[in-house]
């Protein structure tokens, strides 16, 4: 029987292990940090263990071995709803999470970015508020987590070598007088580091690194964490519910195990990392006639405050070849744009990051339900085309909300998510800016023709259990801790007070680091 | 609930069957042939080529492969890549009585429009057609595959000049900064190229 690599596996009644649901950035580094500190963990991951070397070099067949493909419904007048109506988001269903997926970028979050209620002051309608904690406070856990995941451009890591897609990026950014563009701070190596390749340029960031270059927990964090004898990983068993004692505090996991039966895993705390769709549902679904609301949520933010980043796409139509698909993904970032601006329109800022996709997923994403002559026109001049991403900060709102469905339920019979949303003013300002900006890179650059690309299924996924200093405002301290259930930790993206413009995943390790801490510590003194 | 078709099945990278006729009872085929200068050709087993279909008519096979050319019209396209979104459409037939309702009833629609035989209308006409039935369900399915199913293919991916899987070594030694038509970005910019 496979054993998925443990050296150690945990008795259902063992109630001194800290249970972590979800292997991806947030709970894989979580699960194997606690691990290396001696605390016994229990990682209870819903996706299968599909290792490097199964990986499909194809989209669709990839897309059907990685993502998370559970029903989900959506609600609110955001186009996804109308063109995607059952994915809502774009992640992974593996063990290693999104973090197989994810692209690398990893960028700090702005010390200004920490204040976003200070800095952009009241706009109606957004929820804003300063992060609970400051960049000073996190730039030694930044620093661990950059080294750790072999950021290149710290720790003397040179930069990746730029490839075509980078090319026309780099001409164009100089030429509209961008002064801050370059191949980024990336979890990719450029040179083999901690006995990882080096990168291969094959351009399947998405679809999964065979080579391993880029940092992804299911062949760094885990199996380091499983190495000590402290942490057992469980794939396939999809948490279900989580329960408590009647003095409130967690006790156990109920989750589905590969073969479908539900089985109780015992737990002196829990941490849930289920990215910030899934992490509000387990917390609603969980609710008692103690919580009759869901876990932790006496403030009622739980699932409020969605956010996705701005994102949108433009793409560059030029006379010659680009072949934009060779190479890592997000090859080039251009940073000029990450400031706060408000002459340009709106607060908050962006990041232009070159992304291809396949032909496959261009067809599919370029404008969903188009078809006729001018789409096929696009698809005929995809070896002429570069592309990039936009990632700016969208605004955190009340009635952007993941909630249960009424009436849809999944595979084991639980409520299904559903995703509510709608564009804040400031979004809409912002994307309009954006595309002008894209656009006007490519133009520099030479191009014959841009096309604007709305937003894809959401990636980063964010602020849905956010952390803030009052608890009547969020639902986690700054360690991620639950205000109402101290035993009760969120360990992802949910954490995200505000979105910032940065792509998140290097700062949800950093979190995840600074809250192994803070768990070791709360545990030694009995406090948890 | 019904999940929508736009993420539903992947599209098999198998293409099309050399033409030798299987004995498949109650269906229809389509066959064809790659153009002499066709650069599929090397791809294909081939010149000729043959769809068995387990649901669909050689009628409506042929007519839902006409009407996907206007769909997403590449000229210079094979006729053999259309035949992938044909077999996808035929495989949801065989496997769903209501998809092979709503295809049998396009089929019959566009027949009735082009008295008996859609397929002998002028291409004009055709193409007015097409869009004239965007709000059916034959539409919204036969888009929906074909967005797919057209361009998730190996003969695709060569016609549309995609490495698709045959990248899956790398482009570090082949290729991945290629470009010469705009000057390279200096060391800060761009780091360097590791040894091979």
């Amino acid at each position: 029987m496979d054993n998925y690599g443990n050296t150690k596996n945990f008795s259902l009644d063992d109630d001194s292990v800290v249970v972590v649901v979800g292997s991806g950035a947030g709970g894989g580094t979580l699960a194997s940090e606690l691990a290396k500190k001696g605390i016994g963990v229990v990682v209870l991951e819903a996706g299968k263990l599909n290792q490097r070397a199964s990986f499909i070099p194809d989209e669709w067949p990839s897309f059907h071995q990685l993502a998370w493909l559970d029903e989900r419904t959506t609600s609110g007048s955001w186009r996804i709803a109308h063109d995607f109506p059952n994915l809502p988001a774009w992640i992974c269903k593996t063990v290693g999470g999104t973090s197989v997926h994810w692209a690398g970028a990893s960028l700090r979050i702005q010390p200004h970015e920490f204040k976003a209620r200070t800095t952009y002051g009241n706009l109606p309608g957004a929820n804003l508020l300063d992060w609970p904690l400051t960049r000073e406070e996190l730039d030694p856990y930044y620093a661990r987590a950059e080294d750790k995941m072999g950021v290149t451009r710290t720790n003397d890591i040179p930069g990746l070598p730029g490839n075509n897609n980078f090319k026309v990026m780099y001409a164009g950014a100089t030429k509209a007088g961008y002064k801050k563009c370059s191949t980024g701070r990336m979890a990719i190596n450029s040179e083999t580091r901690d006995g990882r390749s080096h990168c291969y340029q094959r351009g399947f960031c998405f679809q999964g690194c065979i080579f391993g270059a880029k940092w992804s927990t299911l062949y760094v964090e885990i199996p380091e964490g499983q190495a000590t004898g402290h942490m057992e990983l469980r794939p396939e068993a999809h948490a279900a519910r989580i329960e408590h004692d009647q003095n409130g505090k967690v006790t156990a996991v109920l989750y589905f195990d590969a073969a479908g039966k539900l089985q109780r895993q015992k737990a002196r705390a829990v941490a849930v990392a289920g990215n910030s769709i899934e992490t509000p549902r387990l917390l609603l679904l969980s609710e008692s006639s103690k919580y009759p609301a869901g876990l932790a949520n006496s403030s009622d933010q739980v699932g409020r405050n969605y956010m996705r980043h701005l994102t949108a796409s433009v793409y560059g139509v030029f006379q010659k070849n680009v072949d934009m698909y060779r190479g890592t993904t997000m090859a080039g970032i251009i940073a000029d744009e990450e400031v706060f601006d408000p002459s340009r329109g709106f607060v908050g800022g962006f990041h232009m990051e070159t992304i291809s996709l396949g032909l496959a997923f261009y067809a599919a994403f370029l404008n969903p339900g188009a078809w006729g002559k001018e789409f096929a026109e696009a698809m005929e001049a995809y070896s002429r085309t570069a592309g990039m991403w936009i990632v700016g900060e969208d605004m955190p709102q009340t009635t952007n909300r993941v909630t249960l469905s009424q009436g849809v339920k999944d595979q084991f019979g639980l409520a299904v998510p559903n995703v509510n949303f709608d564009d804040h003013p400031n979004d809409i300002a912002m994307r309009e800016y954006s595309y002008q900006r894209g656009e006007a890179v490519y133009m520099a650059a030479g191009a014959d023709k841009t096309y604007r690309v709305p937003p894809y299924p959401s990636t980063h996924n964010l602020g849905t259990c956010r952390m803030s200093e009052k608890p009547e405002d969020g639902v986690c301290n700054n360690y991620g801790q639950t205000h109402d259930i101290p035993n009760l930790f969120i360990s992802d993206g949910s954490q995200f007070t505000t979105g910032a413009s940065e792509n998140p995943t290097l700062t949800i390790v950093t979190l995840a680091l600074r809250q192994a801490d803070y768990i070791a510590q709360q545990m030694k003194a009995n406090a948890i | 609930m019904k999940r929508e078709t736009n993420i539903e099945s992947a599209v098999p990278l198998a293409g099309l069957k050399a033409s030798r006729r299987n004995l498949l009872k109650g269906a229809g085929m389509l066959s064809g042939t790659l153009a002499l200068s066709s650069t599929l050709a090397a791809l294909a087993p081939g010149r000729a080529w043959a769809l068995d279909m387990k649901a669909l008519s050689s009628h409506q096979g042929r007519v839902i492969l006409r009407f996907t050319r206007y769909l997403y019209p590449h000229p210079s396209l094979e006729d053999a890549v259309y035949a992938l979104v044909v077999k996808d459409l035929d495989d949801k037939a065989s496997a769903d009585a209501d998809s092979k309702n709503t295809l049998a009833q396009g089929v019959a629609q566009l027949d009735q429009i082009g008295g008996e035989d859609w397929l002998k209308r002028s291409a004009a006409l055709q193409e007015i057609d097409v869009a004239s039935m965007e709000s059916t369900n034959f539409f919204k399915l036969v888009r929906s595959t074909a967005v797919v199913s057209l361009y998730s293919n190996e003969m695709a991916y060569a016609h549309f000049g995609y490495g698709g899987p045959a990248g899956n070594t790398g482009y570090l030694y082949k290729g991945f900064n290629d470009l010469t038509w705009l000057p390279d970005p200096p060391p800060t910019a761009s780091g360097p190229i590791p040894p091979s």
